[in-house]
């Protein structure tokens, strides 16, 4: 027999499983961000680019700038040029994943592989020489860590 | 048994609907049952009683900060009101030739806009059940003009499919609904509904049918006068012995569903995009202009805030000169409404609990960029018979919306050359200013090919390169809502926020008018029962 499913627990289960979307929600004024679509009239709300460098220029330049030197206004962008705090690959992985201030959460714009190629590049530019890998499957890791 | 207990009393049955399905389904069905309007604002608030000598100290000029300011001091009390930009109104800000514009990473621009030209970079449109802006615009004498959301002439553009060509909005809107109209009818037809609709209904269903879908008397949707009447004609009525008017050829089903340009239907379908749309005649900053005007004795500009420190006797705010981080100076005050961009005010020293201080880091700001592009004459009116409206596209884009006032006349115009968020929002973004009117002039030529000859010079503004927003609004998901709202709103000690981020109308004006409405009632009614 099947057992009729109470619509409280079923919406609860479901708001479980919707990942938070870093985009407008529906009504705000702005272009809605908001299709499965890699391109549609609704915008693409998952990057394209794979690799960290075109990441880097396609993302995180419209904050910390193309030279990584970040900006200064009411708030502040910080420079990712010469930076220790990227000496171990957690700290900024779990930046880009989940936000934070002024840093916006790209959880579900990038995905495992994504986060990994872009911290790696930020990482191994701009002055910062940290080579060692960032591995995807911790980063997946990461992000099933709320 | 008592009569009374048998029956679900209407307040128990709006908490149970509110409990199971959210306060959304609540409010609906308060709507339904005529107990809520479409908008909350109740009228020109009343806050009396405040003691003589409260002050409070206001932070950010842009609409939340401008309508606490004026309500606050109207209800009496002593108010300062500190902004960060030399200018007031935040957001709704309008760009004009002579303006200079420079983001965050040094970039300076200078509109070259002729005089009576423009750009709204943030808001652009005021729905008409915003009354909360109408009741603000008409009690400061700003004039208003339509907002054209819905343009049948305007184009609906898939960069891949139908060879790049723009198809007019009226041709995919009447093709779309057509043919869904002729499939239900076939099915109505073959007794598929049986089940689903009762037998008189169905035909009444099929001559809705027929009128909604523009079928002919087969309930076919086909080139002909019906469908003509609806998409417009490829040869059009003319009088004396001018052609015969010819239908044009529908687009196929599987074309508007392959190419996605159905998805742009809708937009003017939305309850905030419904008509009727209104915009202040000459620019956005008219409305928040006229109100700082009269708060201007009260207003220093050019204030980055720097700390907000509270104890049991009062709130100090420091800040510096914008331009030059120097001159710490201090504002105190007993109470604090602070309507600073979650993006910035969670970097700054702020004493609030911690709760709050989880909410501020918290929350992402969505994306959007703007580019205003004036062109040496309105080919878009002279050439393709579009007067205001937006086209809709999905290259990066996203967006050309002609300007909706001076139509018909000869000479230059400016219209909105991009409105993108999300991922392609985000790419323009990292650009430079000049590299985005690049984009949006190469982009747009794809649509319009006469932007390569008739384009002049253009300005964009990336919000997350605003030094003073630092994103453009903020982007709440239900799980953020449920953690850290009330945290955020609710009265913090001496200090309460207020913005557009603290409603349910983000990035609407509306929203920070609510917002600021709201909070400074709680505000006065708690000063008010010390």
């Amino acid at each position: 027999m099947t057992k009729a499913i109470c619509p409280a627990l079923l919406l609860a289960v479901t708001a479980l499983l919707a990942l938070p979307a870093p985009g407008p929600a529906r009504g705000d004024e702005a272009p809605p961000a908001a299709s499965t679509r890699h391109a549609n009239l609704l915008g693409y709300t998952q990057f394209p680019q794979r690799d960290g460098e075109a990441l880097f220029k396609s993302v995180c330049a419209a904050c910390h700038m193309p030279d990584g030197k970040g900006g200064k206004g009411a708030g502040y962008y910080p420079a990712l040029a010469n930076d220790t705090n990227l000496a171990a690959w957690g700290y900024p992985v779990t930046l880009v994943m989940n936000g934070s201030k002024g840093m916006p959460a790209f959880r579900t714009m990038m995905d495992d592989a994504q986060i990994a190629a872009v911290v790696t590049y930020v990482r191994t530019h701009f002055g910062n020489a940290y080579t060692d890998d960032v591995p995807v499957e911790e980063v997946a890791a990461l992000r099933k860590t709320p | 048994m008592d009569k009374g207990a048998s029956i679900l009393k209407r307040r128990d049955l709006f908490r149970m609907i509110g409990a199971v399905a959210g306060s959304s389904a609540m409010y609906q069905t308060m709507t339904s049952l005529g107990l809520a309007a479409d908008s909350q604002y109740t009228g020109p608030i009343k806050l009396q009683g405040a003691p003589k000598g409260t002050k409070v100290v206001v932070l950010g000029a842009g609409w939340a900060g401008l309508v606490s300011a004026l309500e606050l001091r109207n209800a009496g009390y002593a108010v300062e009101l500190l902004e960060y930009n030399n200018r007031v109104g935040g957001r709704a800000w309008t760009i004009r030739g002579g303006d200079t514009i420079t983001e965050l990473g040094g970039e300076t621009q200078k509109c070259g806009f002729d005089p009576g030209l423009y750009l709204n970079p943030g808001p652009w449109r005021i729905p008409y059940h915003h009354r909360g802006y109408l009741d603000y615009a008409k009690r400061f004498g700003v004039s208003l003009e339509p907002f054209i959301m819905v343009n049948y002439n305007a184009y609906v553009h898939s960069d891949a499919y139908f060879g790049g060509k723009p198809q007019r909005f009226r041709e995919v809107q009447a093709d779309f609904q057509g043919h869904v109209a002729e499939l239900l009818a076939r099915t109505a037809r073959q007794d598929k509904l049986d089940q689903a609709v009762g037998k008189d209904d169905q035909e009444t269903l099929l001559e809705a049918l027929k009128e909604w879908g523009a079928l002919d008397r087969n309930y076919a949707y086909v080139a002909g006068h019906d469908s003509a009447e609806r998409r417009g004609y490829a040869v059009n009525k003319g009088g004396g012995l001018m052609p015969d008017p010819v239908g044009g050829q529908p687009i196929a089903l599987t074309d508007l569903l392959q190419s996605d340009v159905w998805r742009a239907l809708t937009f003017g379908q939305t309850h905030q995009w419904q008509s009727t749309i209104f915009q202040p005649v000459g620019g956005m900053d008219s409305t928040p202009k006229a109100i700082g005007k009269t708060l201007a004795d009260i207003t220093t500009l050019n204030a980055k805030v720097t700390a907000i420190h509270q104890d049991e006797k009062g709130v100090t705010v420091s800040y510096v000169d914008a331009r030059t981080g120097k001159d710490q100076r201090q504002a105190k005050g007993d109470w604090c409404v602070c309507t600073l961009p979650l993006t910035v005010l969670s970097q700054l020293d702020v004493q609030v609990g911690a709760e709050m201080k989880a909410g501020m880091n918290a929350l992402s700001y969505f994306t959007a960029v703007k580019t205003g592009l004036q062109f040496k004459r309105r080919f878009w009116e002279e050439d393709d018979h579009i007067y205001g409206g937006i086209t809709f596209t999905d290259l990066p884009i996203r967006q050309i919306a002609y300007p909706n006032f001076g139509y018909n006349k000869p000479g230059k115009g400016v219209l909105l050359g991009t409105f993108a968020g999300g991922a392609p929002g985000f790419e323009l973004a990292a650009l430079s200013a000049a590299d985005r009117v690049k984009a949006a002039v190469e982009q747009g030529a794809r649509i319009h090919p006469q932007y390569k000859a008739e384009f002049e010079t253009g300005v964009s503004v990336s919000w997350h390169r605003s030094p003073t927003t630092m994103g453009c609004a903020a982007a709440w998901t239900p799980e953020l809502r449920a953690k850290h709202y009330r945290n955020l709103a609710e009265l913090n000690g001496r200090v309460i926020l207020a913005g557009d981020h603290l409603s349910n109308l983000v990035a609407w004006q509306e929203g920070a008018i609510l917002s600021a409405l709201d909070a400074i009632s709680r505000l006065h009614h708690r000063v008010v029962a010390a």
